[in-house]
């Protein structure tokens, strides 16, 4: 009886004693609707009874860099490799905000979203993945803002660009810096289910990356050991890229970008194992 | 190929008990802690009612305990049991909303689960948008939607309110949305959890209409309700389950028969001995010693049919002759309150009662409604109404829906009032 049932073919099987791990991209393209369904509602709730609206994803990165300018730029007196402050900043902020979006929307899915997921089942990683997708948007508006910017430079303050070849590296980086964000976000949001305490770690960790990253200042600037430190960051290449896109000024830093795309995969596959463990029984224990 | 299309086979699953509400490092170092000092897990007592089916140590418990059953393609079954009986976690692993400790299932086809209604609703957004997000959280594609949508908003019943945010719903609006979107997925298997009680009792009617189309539509359904008389209504075969273990399965009116009488057994026999102290009042001439509370066949019971023979056998120890007197039964509701009070001599007067023990029977014919009751006893002297003996309240007993042959139960949500009157209606037509 036993070898007649294994040629039966059962969509669902469901074994505790068959531990698998398995990263079902099939049933995650069924629910494609779902994930793009979320994000829309992500983008459009945010709003949602507000006076600026979308407004207030470019009020955020302006007023940073503005405060960036007055105490790094003219209190420290930190370079900004002969960049105009505001474009010097912005352009930081913009790609790192990416990381900063899409890591504290995914860090957390299991503990927001417990009331959905303990009533219904959908495949797990729809939610991280929509998230990306909906700080992507965001994403997108604040580089609108920063092309707005750079732009007026060019047409009024005489900025001189010409358009380079590693222009066409950004989307590659945009890519790395959403899959960097995805993939520590659902290592965190697995290993948060049941210690929440991580979470407080994580808002302080995150906080102290901002200072290893070269948003503030310009890798130039930053020498021997220090240079090791911040690089060791793997997004310190792509916001260095990202800049380099635009102002190239020294090198292309094609060699960590190498290592943060291998970062990045290794911590995808990892943050997938986990979460594929922990969403088969998280229910009792969130 | 055979045409089962869920096969639940050796199906177990544990809950620790301590980790109820817990899970913070703090609280598991605090149970280790205990636990080196060889104490009991101090959040162990909480949860200690729970504690069924132990097995081992004693801060495990089998939710579910060695579950099999197959399910046939187009079959609707129901799954009777008492609240913590297993029979949620049973469709939450169905569901794969969690995974089972032990053992599994196999399942073909799509499964859609509705252990909620309105799941994912977002407040800010309207019904038309909510309708997209909720479809899709159930399985539904964005064309399936599409196509369904005019249909979804028709059965809802809110059309005028479906551009309109969800926070501006009233309850039965929300509730309407969420069940029509719930009621037109096309998955082959529905898994369904007490989803009939919301609403009014027309959307309902409305609900239980529709799954019943699902149901004939040759599509497999899997339901659990507390509303035996749904259940009786939609389902052809049940499982029963008691303590996390499936007891058995049949035929859905054999099934509720067992329930019904498997919570007598549970609970045991109501009445029985009355303690001295459930008397409020006591002179000590007489006491009331034994109430049972028994169908017309003399078993004693403490769940009763709609429309079933309660028989009440009260054993009354007289202490020294007593004349003009006379002994009373009182029907309290739920909250307390007599609804209704019999007395022995039902032409209200004086009686005797010799020194000893007498045994007075008490039958009451199928007027009770349905509902949760609890006897009162007095024995008063005629004249001044002073009491002998008073009970306040003994013997609890459930009157159900469900009535005994299946074809006078009482249909809606809803109970009014407590007594069925004997009442005679004449009807014509006047204008």
């Amino acid at each position: 009886m036993k070898e007649k049932e294994t040629t039966e073919h059962w969509d669902v099987v469901v074994d505790a004693d068959k531990n698998r791990i398995s990263i079902n991209i099939r049933e995650l393209w069924r629910y494609r609707d779902l994930i793009m369904q979320f994000a829309k509602r992500d983008i459009a709730t945010v709003y949602y009874q507000t006076i600026l609206g979308p407004l207030w994803f470019l009020i955020q990165p302006l007023l940073t860099s503005l405060l960036f300018i007055v105490v790094f730029s003219n209190i420290a007196g930190i370079k900004t490799d002969g960049i105009p402050g505001i474009l010097f900043y912005l352009s930081g902020l913009t790609v790192w905000g990416y990381f900063l979006t899409s890591f504290n929307a995914t860090s957390n899915t299991f503990v927001t979203n417990a009331a959905i997921f303990g009533k219904v089942y959908f495949p797990r990683m729809v939610t991280p993945i929509s998230k990306i997708i909906s700080s992507l948007f965001i994403f997108g508006v604040q580089f609108l803002l920063f092309l707005g910017f750079l732009i007026y430079f060019m047409l009024f303050k005489g900025l001189h660009m010409s358009v380079n070849i590693y222009m066409l590296l950004i989307p590659y980086l945009v890519l790395v810096m959403g899959g960097i964000g995805l993939g520590a976000g659902i290592i965190i949001s697995s290993l948060t289910t049941k210690y929440r305490d991580i979470t407080f770690l994580v808002t302080f960790g995150v906080q102290l990356l901002l200072y290893l990253t070269p948003v503030i200042y310009p890798m130039t600037e930053i020498v021997g050991k220090k240079r090791m430190i911040i690089l060791a960051n793997p997004i310190s290449s792509v916001v260095e890229g990202f800049r380099y896109a635009f102002f190239p000024v020294g090198q292309f830093p094609f060699k960590h970008l190498a290592y943060s795309s291998i970062v990045m995969v290794i911590m995808l596959f990892a943050g997938m194992l986990m979460f594929n463990k922990i969403e088969k029984n998280f229910m009792d224990t969130v | 190929m055979s045409d089962v299309v869920i096969r639940v086979e050796n199906l177990y699953k544990h809950y620790r008990l301590g980790m109820i509400g817990t899970g913070t490092l703090s609280h598991d170092l605090n149970r280790w802690w205990y636990a080196i000092r060889g104490k009991e897990n101090p959040y162990l007592k909480i949860s200690e009612k729970n504690v069924r089916g132990v097995k081992g140590k004693s801060d495990y418990v089998w939710a579910l305990e060695d579950i099999n059953f197959d399910v046939k393609r187009g079959a609707t079954l129901g799954i009777i049991g008492k609240n913590g009986a297993g029979k949620s976690t049973l469709l939450k692993i169905l569901s794969r909303v969690t995974g089972p400790t032990k053992g599994g299932f196999k399942v073909k086809g799509r499964i859609a689960s509705l252990l909620e209604v309105g799941t994912g609703f977002h407040q800010e957004l309207t019904g038309r948008e909510n309708i997209f997000t909720n479809g899709a959280i159930l399985g539904m594609t964005k064309a399936e939607i599409k196509k369904k949508l005019d249909e979804i908003i028709a059965f809802s019943g809110i059309e005028r309110y479906i551009d309109t945010p969800a926070k501006r719903y009233s309850s039965g609006m929300y509730v309407r949305l969420a069940f029509a979107v719930a009621a037109h997925l096309d998955s082959e298997i529905l898994i369904a959890d007490e989803v009939l009680a919301v609403g009014d009792a027309e959307f309902q009617k409305k609900c239980l209409g529709k799954m019943k189309d699902v149901a004939g539509s040759g599509r497999t359904v899997l339901f659990v309700s507390h509303n035996l008389v749904s259940l009786r209504a939609l389902c052809t075969t049940s499982l029963l389950m008691q303590h996390g273990k499936l007891i058995a399965s049949g035929e859905t009116n054999q099934m509720i028969s067992m329930y019904l009488a498997a919570n007598k057994q549970i609970e045991g026999a109501a009445g029985a001995d009355i303690p001295q102290s459930e008397s409020s009042v006591f002179t000590g001439e007489a006491k009331f010693k034994k109430l049972y509370v028994l169908d017309e066949n003399g078993e004693p019971k403490n769940t009763f049919f709609f429309n079933e023979t309660i028989v009440i056998v009260l054993h009354l120890e007289v202490y020294q002759k007593l004349e003009n007197v006379m002994s009373n039964i009182f029907v309290l509701n739920q909250f307390g309150e007599r609804i209704l009070m019999a007395t022995a001599n039902s032409g209200y007067k004086p009686c005797t009662y010799e020194k000893g023990e007498h045994e007075i029977t008490i039958k009451f014919n199928d007027n009770l409604m349905p509902g949760e009751y609890s006897f009162g006893l007095s024995l008063a002297n005629f004249f001044t109404g002073a009491n002998i003996d008073f009970v306040e309240s003994f013997g609890n007993f459930t009157v159900a829906k469900e009535s005994k042959s299946g074809d006078t139960e009482y249909p809606w949500a809803t109970v009014h009032g407590y007594i069925q009157p004997d009442t005679d209606w004449k009807e014509k037509k006047i204008n």
